[in-house]
């Protein structure tokens, strides 16, 4: 059996959660097994995680778990994966999937795999994965052998497609260690996709010359249902917030749409999207070595480009 | 307070990374290795800066052979007390987590700090592992960190923005960009790193029980497809029709 920790904010199920199960009930299909989706924390709408792949779902509701603490809900997941007999425990490789799988996998007596990128082919007696390293200038196949894996989905691996019907919501109720950390304040940004989650990514760099030129980044972006981001530079200066920041010391992503504007494409920069589906750049200088990783690319004045681009999209969008 | 810093080795961010064994091993000829930058700037200086606010001692520990040396004593110059290098070749997140966790049960330490992975093998696993197999509380993706009475208030990265956390020592941090600045050893720093005391250790017994068989590189990327300043429309139409992408 395989559990999935299906991550939930506010009450309600995250798209990696979707994702996970998704990837989780395809993982299963492959041995003939099924997948088991555990949510922490109140929430109302786990039902249609029976219709992405859970073939149960199960729901430890406890208000102590509605905020996050490493320690607590990796404990109660393998509680729950121990007394279900979980063969993997599978995670999101968001934040808080990132902070629970090594201490999962100790509590498991697990080996533990992070940031798997696509789905196994086969499986056999082990467990063997594929990911993405050296900040996805590399790919690296992971045999796990010991009896429980542990492992992470890199975001956007997987298109989740409700395929089935609700899943009746069993409710848990697991012995809840006492937590050691407590949390004060969460604060986010509203409105806007995060980036690791995001499905296109619309990025400019130096070449903007001004935080104050950002409304056509904005405004493209806006067109596109995309989330910005920036390049070091950028965020360093202050022009932007750190957050934004992607590449090899900032966020890693994979969109499946990422819109370099005026970045010339460190080698830094590079390793943090090349893993992106599709890259297009604009820039002024043929010589930008970002034009390399590019799938697209207009040698040109972004300030006017940018706007042109936005206006075309818009067409596009209209005429449906 | 007594700090741990665990510091890992890695390719430098510029290195050309291929493979050798038909792409059993990483080929490192050729290739300048530097302390992991999230353990450097972000980790080891925090540590430091908190011994200079509270007082006590940092400590460094890394997992590897003597000739990773030359990072252990970039260490000591940017002002870390001690350190200790287990010697054993860091092959696995778990069989590193242990030799840290062994050595903090012995030592007994406050904090222990780690990067929040480390940029070869982006793994951001022996965190958690150490505390899970000390059993102490995790913050992962620490960008900030103030201490508030007996407790510490740790900012942590989420997707799209942060949380505050009040936690009691001791406990396990993972250190994410902003949690410090980077600080250059200085002359004096670098003589006096040649006196510290750098213990080396014998591993304690610990299998992998997941471990990298096959690397490979990805293909390299065809040739961009221009297209020209005055034709937005037909770079939309590209994006739209053949790459599917909006």
């Amino acid at each position: 059996m395989i559990l999935v920790y299906a991550e939930t904010q506010d009450g309600k199920v995250k798209k990696s959660a979707l994702e996970s199960v998704y990837f989780g009930s395809k993982l299963a299909a492959l041995n003939g097994s099924s997948c088991v989706a555990l949510m922490l924390g109140p929430a109302s709408d786990g039902g249609k995680l029976g219709a992405y792949g859970a073939a149960e779902v199960l729901h430890a509701a406890d208000e102590k778990l509605a905020s996050f603490d490493t320690s607590t809900h990796a404990k109660v997941v393998a509680a729950v994966a121990k007394e279900k007999g979980a063969k993997v425990v599978l995670f999101p490789d968001s934040a808080n999937g990132k902070s629970l799988l090594g201490m999962t996998g100790v509590l498991l007596n697990a080996g533990v795999v992070s940031g798997v990128n696509k789905l196994p082919e086969a499986l056999s007696d082990h467990l063997v994965v594929s990911r993405a390293l050296f900040s996805g200038k590399a790919f690296a196949d992971c045999s796990i052998n010991s009896d429980v894996a542990v492992i992470s989905l890199a975001g956007n691996t997987i298109k989740p497609v409700a395929e089935g019907s609700e899943a009746s919501v069993t409710a848990i109720t697991p012995e809840i260690p006492e937590a050691k950390t407590r949390v004060l304040d969460v604060r986010r940004t509203v409105g806007t996709v995060p980036l690791p989650e995001a499905e296109i990514v619309v990025s400019a760099g130096r070449g903007m010359k001004d935080p104050s030129n950002w409304g056509i980044v904005e405004e493209l972006a806006e067109v596109l249902g995309a989330t910005t981001a920036c390049s070091r530079p950028v965020a360093d200066s202050g022009w932007r917030p750190h957050h934004e920041h992607v590449g090899q010391t900032g966020i890693a992503i994979r969109p499946n749409l990422y819109i370099a504007i005026g970045i010339s494409g460190a080698i830094q920069h590079l390793a943090g999207v090349n893993s992106s589906k599709v890259i297009v750049v604009i820039n002024k200088d043929p010589e930008a070595p970002f034009f390399k990783a590019a799938d697209y690319g207009i040698v040109g004045d972004l300030f006017d480009v940018v706007p042109k681009l936005t206006e075309e999209i818009k067409k596009l969008k209209s005429a449906g | 307070m007594k700090l741990l810093v665990a510091i890992s080795q890695t390719p430098e961010t510029t290195a050309r990374i291929a493979f050798k064994d038909e792409g059993k091993a990483f080929d490192p000829s050729g290739v300048n290795f530097i302390m992991n930058p999230y353990d450097e700037w972000y980790a080891l200086v925090r540590a430091l800066e908190l011994k200079e606010e509270l007082g006590g001692t940092v400590t460094v520990i890394h997992c590897g052979p003597a000739a990773n040396d030359v990072t252990i004593r970039k260490a000591l110059a940017i002002g870390a007390d001690d350190a200790y290098r287990v010697d054993i070749t860091p092959d696995s997140a778990y069989v590193v987590a242990q030799q840290v966790a062994a050595h903090a049960k012995e030592q007994g330490y406050d904090l222990i700090f780690t990067g929040k992975e480390t940029i070869d093998y982006n793994g951001a696993l022996v965190g958690g592992m150490i505390a899970g197999l000390l059993d102490m509380p995790f913050i992962s993706h620490a960008s900030k960190m103030v201490t508030q009475g007996d407790k510490m208030i740790v900012t942590r990265d989420i997707e799209g923005g942060e949380e505050d956390i009040e936690v009691s020592t001791p406990f396990v941090l993972s250190a994410s960009k902003g949690l410090a600045e980077q600080r250059i050893p200085n002359m004096r720093g670098i003589m006096s790193a040649k006196s510290k005391p750098l213990n080396v250790v014998e591993p304690v017994s610990a299998e992998a029980m997941a471990v990298h068989t096959h690397f490979t590189v990805p293909p390299p990327k065809s040739a961009v497809k221009l297209v020209d300043a005055e034709q937005v429309d037909e770079l939309v139409r590209l994006l739209h029709e053949e790459a599917k992408a909006i």
